[in-house]
């Protein structure tokens, strides 16, 4: 365990929706109700069709790895003992791309396609992070 | 087709670098102070002639509203007619002359001064008051620092992984950038990495920043400044240095997501500029590329057409980009192994071969180069075409 606590989100009114709503254990991204684009991060407009218009929606938190990068380098002393750890940017089924964390899986398995699913990490009494960990066979 | 008007309309005439580094004497403006000072002595012109001044502040002075009058006060600059503070990232450099020659050809002013400098590195400081010197690069917003997601490092590095997914780059392909403009470096006594030889066994042996990036895929930091001076054909024959005529330029900003089009701006910017210099590739002497990261040489490689799209990698391992290969990229060792003045270091590189000021890494034909400048993470891009040849 680190002295230093990791840093914890900055909660933007842009962005308090999607952390509420991990906070209840869901993944919700911003839709806009122009032309149906799904986005993350939160924006003010539609980058595609200009709306100001937009809500946000409940995902599966199913999606598959699109990018990866794994951090070695120690750039706050709160991860100092994290390194090596994957950041991944996950295509979500419903189209958005979420960053996170791949969790649950050794660095050297991370791969561009990788099958992933939302897992929920309560990190504070009132903020949780959504991390991703490879897909488990349905039940 | 009739020429271009702004080809060969404007030359470099005067180049200025302070020392690089791990250097403290000064702060961001001194840098910027002594680097005009520097390039006026080369160029052979006093203060007095200088009537435009623009400014790319690095990231130590990027939050001082208006830079350039700044910098033009503490200069004790008078009645200049063209004065601009610029960020396109490392795109500003190349986008700076090229401004510097419109406003020149217009008849808008005559000499024009163009400066980057930055101070990213503190002084050592006492054990246990360390900052990091990689916090002055950390560009995190808010929410991400909470997942440990920190700096440009790992934003290039996801697009970088992206490129390698799609058109199998490997290690080795960025490895053998890295090595091939080392070897560039050892020829250059002003390259912070002169004295340090690299292997691909060595590469490979490095750490890692963020994977697939090794410590030697990234950049250097450096303290320090970088101006150059631009003014009209007609005067430039005048003066104490052989010019570095303006043959061509371009600018590309493709917009979207670069972990996408895997793409540079150069696919813009490219077509405008050779058409201006009226030549083509082939006419190309001297490469210098923005490199960021060993990644980047290799996405801007393809996107001027030195090899096919996704070939960048196959290309630079066949290990003829450094000394004595066909095509001589990054010819001072880069950013990798020189110095870091975001694109002024390209730039500079560009004007000591094309007056064949090289010493031992000359290259033996140096009637032409090309310049790129890449800011963002392939967000921005420029390109300049020089000639030690007025037409």
């Amino acid at each position: 365990m680190s002295a230093v606590p990791k840093p914890l989100p900055q909660i933007t009114p842009e962005m308090a929706p999607f952390w509420e709503a991990a906070r209840r254990h869901e993944l919700m991204v911003q839709r806009c109700r122009g032309c149906g684009t799904r986005r993350f991060p939160a924006r003010e407009l539609c980058s595609r069709c200009l709306s100001r218009d937009a809500g946000w929606e409940r995902v599966s938190g199913h999606g598959q790895v699109f990018s990866f990068a794994i951090m070695h380098q120690v750039y706050h002393p709160a991860f100092a003992d994290a390194v090596p750890y994957a950041i991944v940017v996950v295509e979500l089924e419903e189209g958005a791309r979420v960053l996170s964390n791949l969790v649950d899986c050794p660095t050297a398995d991370v791969a561009i396609g990788l099958p992933v699913e939302v897992v929920f990490e309560d990190v504070a009494p009132e903020v949780t992070l959504p991390k991703f960990r490879p897909r488990r066979a349905a039940a | 087709m009739p020429a271009d008007p702004l080809r060969g309309a404007a030359a470099i005439v005067g180049l200025g670098i302070t020392p690089q580094g791990k250097v403290f004497h000064t702060g961001a403006l001194g840098f910027a102070v002594d680097a005009v000072k520097l390039a006026l002595d080369d160029a052979g012109l006093a203060r007095e002639d200088i009537d435009g001044l623009l400014l790319n502040p690095g990231l130590a002075w990027a939050d001082l509203g208006m830079g350039s009058f700044q910098l033009q006060q503490a200069m004790g600059l008078r009645n200049l007619r063209l004065s601009a503070t610029m960020n396109l990232g490392g795109a500003t450099a190349c986008a700076m002359i090229q401004h510097a020659s419109q406003a020149i050809a217009a008849g808008l002013a005559t000499t024009v001064v163009c400066v980057f400098s930055d101070m990213p590195l503190k002084p050592p400081a006492p054990k246990g008051d360390r900052a990091s010197a990689a916090s002055a690069y950390g560009f995190a917003r808010g929410w991400e620092q909470a997942y440990g997601f920190f700096g440009v490092n790992a934003m290039y590095a996801l697009v970088a992984r992206r490129h390698m997914h799609r058109y199998g780059t490997s290690q080795d392909h960025l490895g053998a950038v890295a090595v091939g403009q080392r070897r560039w470096a050892t020829l250059n006594p002003a390259a912070q990495l002169r004295d340090q030889p690299l292997t691909l066994d060595d590469y490979h042996r490095s750490r890692w920043i963020v994977e697939p990036f090794h410590l030697f895929d990234c950049c250097l930091v450096s303290n320090g400044g970088l101006a150059v001076i631009v003014t009209g054909a007609e005067r430039a024959r005048n003066l104490r240095r052989p010019p570095v005529y303006l043959w061509g330029m371009g600018q590309g900003h493709l917009g979207g997501d670069p972990a996408d089009t895997l793409t540079s701006g150069a696919v813009l910017a490219r077509e405008p500029a050779f058409r201006m210099a009226e030549i083509t590739l082939r006419d190309v002497d001297v490469v210098e590329l923005y490199d960021c990261y060993t990644f980047t040489v290799i996405v801007t490689l393809e996107d001027y057409g030195f090899c096919a799209k996704g070939e960048g990698g196959p290309f630079a391992a066949e290990q003829v980009t450094g000394p004595g290969g066909r095509v001589a990229v990054n010819t001072g060792g880069g950013q990798l192994a020189s110095f870091y003045m975001w694109g002024m270091t390209p730039v500079s590189e560009a004007v000591i071969q094309l007056r064949g000021d090289g010493g031992a890494r000359q290259v033996p034909r140096h009637d032409v180069a090309l310049v790129s400048g890449n800011g963002g993470i392939l967000s921005t891009h420029s390109t300049l075409i020089l000639s030690r040849l007025p037409s």
